[in-house]
């Protein structure tokens, strides 16, 4: 669903890349942890995904798509695949709930009748029967979350980026926001979520993609947010450049070089 | 759908920005208001051209009582003098450059004077003997007036040979420097509606910034982002727009038709109905100059 080759992100020469060669496969349907401290490369993973920018080198392949070849004009069909959310949820505070997801599909021109059909339900999925009239202030942080969620995936697409959704929530609220997030991905819906969130990441035994310094230390499924597993040889990251050809699948229980010391 | 969603934004937009949109229809109506008196005056050049190089002479005016002028020096004209002009208008050497003459007595001349100061009181302390009789020539081509000039201006009993085209000329370029100055006022005020326009656009750009970076997200494609914005600009226009023609109207009814009109009877000025025709040309020009400003501030302030 979502493969980088080798990609490497520079916002700045002088500077060290935001991404520095990175290769890795997300599959369709599954559950990703991309986990790393402030300016690891997270988020500059999920802006080239949504081609909010461009890879300095290498490639981004969106469903199967290199998202450089997509031409200006085709970049909303992109994001219309993918949803997004985020930690400041960015509701609309002037439209009560029921506007602000059905917002979504307004705008790519879907009917009055689909929209009227369509939002209750997804706001059921989310858990806020009963709440279309609330207006974004009359709701807790988590219930805003959860309407941000349903307008990230409203028009059903195949990829959810949730960028750190949990980072303005208690963690009650937040365990509930990844119940939403899981039901979601179980309805086969793609999702990568950027976090910092130990407890969660602990809790949810997800595929862990770890970043530092622009590159992936480590990639395991089932995983917890710091690894178990102790640290090897210094040289795998090798095996990024040559690609996914492996014959394991490269997210298998493997430990990235140089994990370990620094992370915590 | 769409299209409601979209008048929906525009609304809220117009709504949300009301001073600045005013502002942006005060400019634009000022800035029109002096781009369609430019093209009013223009009009009114022609017209009176049309009406006026048809109708319009060169007149040779004969001796009268008291004339001053040198050939004027034995009195007032004789029969005999009248009639030598008449033949030389009629020689062939003069006769190639005319297509007919009149001659107007003394009488004509107040008759014509009387029709055409009919509201003045000038009108009664006139008299015939005071107005100069005069051979009325329509040229086959104006511009060889020096010709009848210099043929006529020293003959015994003509006072002076006058190109009435002269006369209007000297109006017309009065007139063409006001339709100059109205273009440049109209070309500054331009340049203040286009920037106006983009700062409008750009504030309402970044007041609604929150919609706009969620239609990205989800995917609205840039018409749909784009368009309303545009829109409000240009609707902002074309209310100035209309503005302008209703005030070019006014004056074309108000001030030409029942003011000047009544002041000077023998002028054709041109109708309300002309300057309507200037309308579609000031409501597109308007269009084209708020869609423009506006399209170049969202290439710049609204990422799509």
């Amino acid at each position: 669903m979502i493969r980088f080759e080798n990609v490497t992100k520079v916002y700045d020469q002088k500077a060290r890349p935001a991404l520095d060669s990175v290769s890795l496969e997300i599959d369709r349907g599954e559950f990703a942890f991309l986990v790393g401290a402030s300016g690891s490369g997270k988020s500059t993973f999920l802006r080239l995904v949504l081609k909010e920018d461009r890879a300095t080198s290498g490639t981004v392949y969106v469903a199967g798509q290199n998202v450089a070849n997509i031409s200006s004009w085709r970049v909303p069909r992109l994001r219309r695949g993918i949803g997004v959310v985020f930690q400041d949820f960015r509701l609309l505070p002037q439209k009560n709930v029921f506007a602000n997801v059905a917002f979504a599909m307004q705008v790519i021109g879907k009917s009055r009748s689909v929209i009227r059909d369509t939002v209750p339900e997804v706001l059921k999925t989310v858990g806020l029967e009963g709440k279309e009239k609330r207006m974004p202030h009359e709701l807790s942080g988590g219930e805003q979350q959860r309407v941000a969620i349903a307008r990230a995936v409203v028009n059903r697409p195949g990829i959810l980026l949730a960028d750190e959704p949990t980072g303005n929530l208690d963690p009650t609220t937040s365990m509930g926001i990844m119940g939403v997030l899981d039901k979601i991905n179980q309805n086969g819906t793609t999702v990568v979520m950027a976090t910092h969130d130990d407890d969660i990441v602990n809790e949810m035994r997800k595929r862990v993609v770890e970043l530092k310094n622009g590159r992936v230390i480590r990639d395991e499924a089932r995983a917890l947010y710091t690894s178990m597993i102790p640290v090897v040889g210094q040289s795998r990251r090798l095996k990024d450049a040559s690609g996914r050809d492996d014959a394991a699948d490269p997210r298998g229980e493997t430990v990235r070089d140089q994990a370990g010391e620094g992370r915590l | 759908m769409r299209l409601q969603f979209i008048l929906g934004e525009i609304g809220g937009g117009l709504r949300r920005n009301l001073s600045m949109v005013v502002s942006v229809i005060l400019v634009t109506f000022v800035s029109l208001t002096f781009v369609g008196a430019a093209g009013m005056l223009q009009l009114q050049i022609n017209q009176m051209k049309g009406y006026w190089y048809d109708k319009v002479q060169v007149a040779i005016f004969l001796c009268g009582e008291g004339s001053t002028a040198a050939g004027c020096a034995s009195g007032p004209v004789t029969a005999e003098q009248q009639d030598n002009v008449r033949t030389l208008l009629e020689s062939p050497a003069v006769a190639q450059y005319i297509n007919d003459f009149q001659f107007e007595s003394k009488d004509d001349a107040y008759k014509h004077f009387k029709e055409q100061f009919s509201n003045s009181p000038i009108v009664d302390s006139v008299t015939p003997d005071q107005l100069p009789a005069s051979f009325r020539i329509n040229m086959k081509d104006p511009e060889k007036y020096q010709i009848i000039s210099e043929t006529f201006a020293s003959q015994p009993g003509v006072e002076t040979v006058i190109d009435q085209r002269q006369v209007l000329e000297r109006l017309f370029s009065v007139m063409n420097a006001a339709s100059l100055v109205a273009v440049i006022i109209a070309g500054v005020m331009t340049v203040c509606a286009i920037l106006l326009i983009a700062t409008t656009i750009r504030l309402s750009a970044f007041s609604r910034r929150r919609e706009t970076g969620i239609m990205r997200l989800v995917g609205a494609s840039k018409t749909v982002i784009q368009l309303p914005f545009i829109l409000e600009g240009v609707i902002a226009a074309v209310i100035g727009a209309a503005l302008a023609s209703g005030t070019l109207w006014a004056v074309a009814h108000f001030f030409l038709g029942e003011y000047l009109s009544k002041q000077y009877p023998d002028t054709a000025f041109i109708s309300p109905a002309q300057t309507l025709l200037l309308a579609p040309a000031l409501v597109g020009l308007g269009v084209v100059l708020a869609g423009t400003s506006s399209l170049l501030t969202l290439r710049r302030y609204l990422r799509v």
